[in-house]
């Protein structure tokens, strides 16, 4: 093999959009998208516990749905859009969360709330009332150490409550 | 940790990766949702020198219909199951078992021919394939073969692939109306894979089981159908008052080992409950 084509060297094109802007890159093989938005694009809201898919604190959204930044590499993201939590937050989408997660001391030390706030998006973005036990089902891909779990769960349940409240108003 | 060095190609067409994995021999590695295979490349259990990322090839995608038999593109995510009207209408054990495939962001990314792939002996899917006597379709740059489910798991994470070869759809036969399904499994948290997992298929005449068709995940080296269980229980009115009839030959079937936290005897024990538990639940189910 020579030196021109050692593995993981070359670098993988990429175009993809990023929390709703386009992005067009060269990544490396190898590296997975957490690792790419923290250290290519100083993005890093996304955090890495475990990096094998147990914590959920890289979670990022693919698409509309939740993904493992660690399980998923960056060279895969290409035609796909991409939303961090920083560009959530932003753009509003996880105000009424994050309200309702800093009234309840639901972030303590915050390195899974990234994660949370994200899983809990996906769930509650289906506007439908969901019951305490789908929001604990869904929310235990997502590990906090600081064990605050009723706080979040509370937090997930008053949005969904609210957000289910809303929509049934509109219809009416 | 971090995956070691690997070469990465996007081919544009299932012919295209065909010519790639063929070329490349056994260095290379298909990737699609990447949930298991990623997860094991950073804690460096295997390394492949080269990805294929069949992703986003068409030719795999896509769920239809024709003579009563579904067929399933290998790139069906877990959590398309959900979603699909042909499964939810067709496929019940598939809508039963879904749920248990890791998390909702494992399930967005994971698909049905991964798991395959992977024959994890504690994963959901290899199990229900096996049970509900679907038949993969394996492609190559030869063409493509036909193997039943249970021919396929050969062993632990052992398939019938040969290099070069990627499954390319599950066929699976609609369950008929009078078949009753079920599926249960025991995990330490929901999510996390299973210590003991059972799915069922079982043909009822009136609340008697007429012929079942038992297959166990999570205690046995691959995904098979427990014959001697299943022979034990044919016959047999539910709900069981207990689990005499079928607690002496658990054994013949299931093989578990001693893993820390958890000894094979202790195993074995949460496979005889569970069984106990979902054939009850068909009874539960049929009178409904």
């Amino acid at each position: 093999m020579t030196e021109r084509h050692r593995i993981g060297d070359e670098d993988v094109a990429i175009e993809a959009t990023l929390n709703g802007k386009p992005l067009k890159r060269h990544v490396k093989a190898r590296q997975h998208l957490a690792d790419f938005l923290r250290q290519e694009l100083e993005l890093t809201g996304t955090h890495l516990g475990c990096e094998h898919g147990i914590c959920g604190a890289c979670t990022i959204l693919i698409d509309g749905h939740t993904a493992r930044g660690c399980l998923t590499l960056a060279a895969q993201i290409s035609g796909k859009s991409v939303d961090t939590i920083e560009g959530l937050s932003e753009s509003g989408k996880l105000a009424e969360l994050q309200k309702e997660f800093i009234a309840r001391n639901a972030a303590q030390c915050g390195f899974c709330s990234s994660g949370m706030l994200l899983t809990a998006y996906e769930l509650i973005s289906s506007g439908e009332t969901v019951s305490r036990a789908e929001i604990r089902e869904v929310l235990s891909g997502n590990l906090c150490r600081c064990t605050g779990y009723h706080a979040i769960v509370d937090a997930v349940e008053a949005v969904s409550a609210k957000s289910a409240k809303a929509s049934k108003g509109g219809r009416s | 940790m971090k995956a070691r060095n690997f070469r990465y190609i996007r081919p544009a067409s299932l012919t295209h990766a065909y010519r790639i994995l063929a070329d490349a021999g056994g260095d290379a590695v298909p990737v699609a949702g990447g949930q298991s295979l990623l997860a094991g490349l950073n804690m460096r259990l295997s390394a492949p020198k080269l990805l294929v990322d069949i992703g986003n090839l068409k030719e795999l995608s896509g769920q239809s219909q024709s003579n009563g038999v579904v067929r399933l593109g290998a790139l069906t995510r877990h959590s398309d199951l959900l979603r699909s009207d042909l499964v939810g209408k067709h496929l019940p054990l598939l809508i039963q078992a879904a749920p248990h495939i890791g998390h909702v962001a494992i399930r967005n990314r994971g698909t049905l021919g991964g798991s395959l792939a992977y024959a994890d002996p504690a994963a959901e899917l290899p199990a229900c394939t096996v049970a509900m006597e679907a038949t993969l379709i394996l492609g190559s740059i030869a063409g493509e073969r036909e193997v039943k489910a249970e021919d396929f798991f050969k062993g632990l994470f052992e398939t019938d692939l040969r290099p070069g070869e990627l499954i390319v759809a599950v066929k699976v036969p609609a369950t008929p109306s009078g078949i009753s399904v079920g599926f249960a499994e025991l995990s330490r948290r929901h999510g996390d894979f299973a210590l003991v997992g059972l799915a069922a298929v079982v043909a009822m005449q009136r609340d008697r089981i007429d012929k079942a068709r038992l297959v166990y995940f999570g205690c046995a080296d691959r995904a098979k159908v427990a014959k001697t269980i299943s022979a034990a229980i044919a016959g047999l009115a539910v709900p069981l008052p207990d689990t005499s009839s079928f607690q002496a030959v658990i054994h013949q079937d299931l093989s578990p080992d001693d893993t820390p936290g958890l000894r094979a005897d202790t195993r074995l024990h949460m496979a005889t409950v569970l069984t106990r538990r979902v054939l009850n639940s068909l009874s539960e189910r049929a009178a409904a």
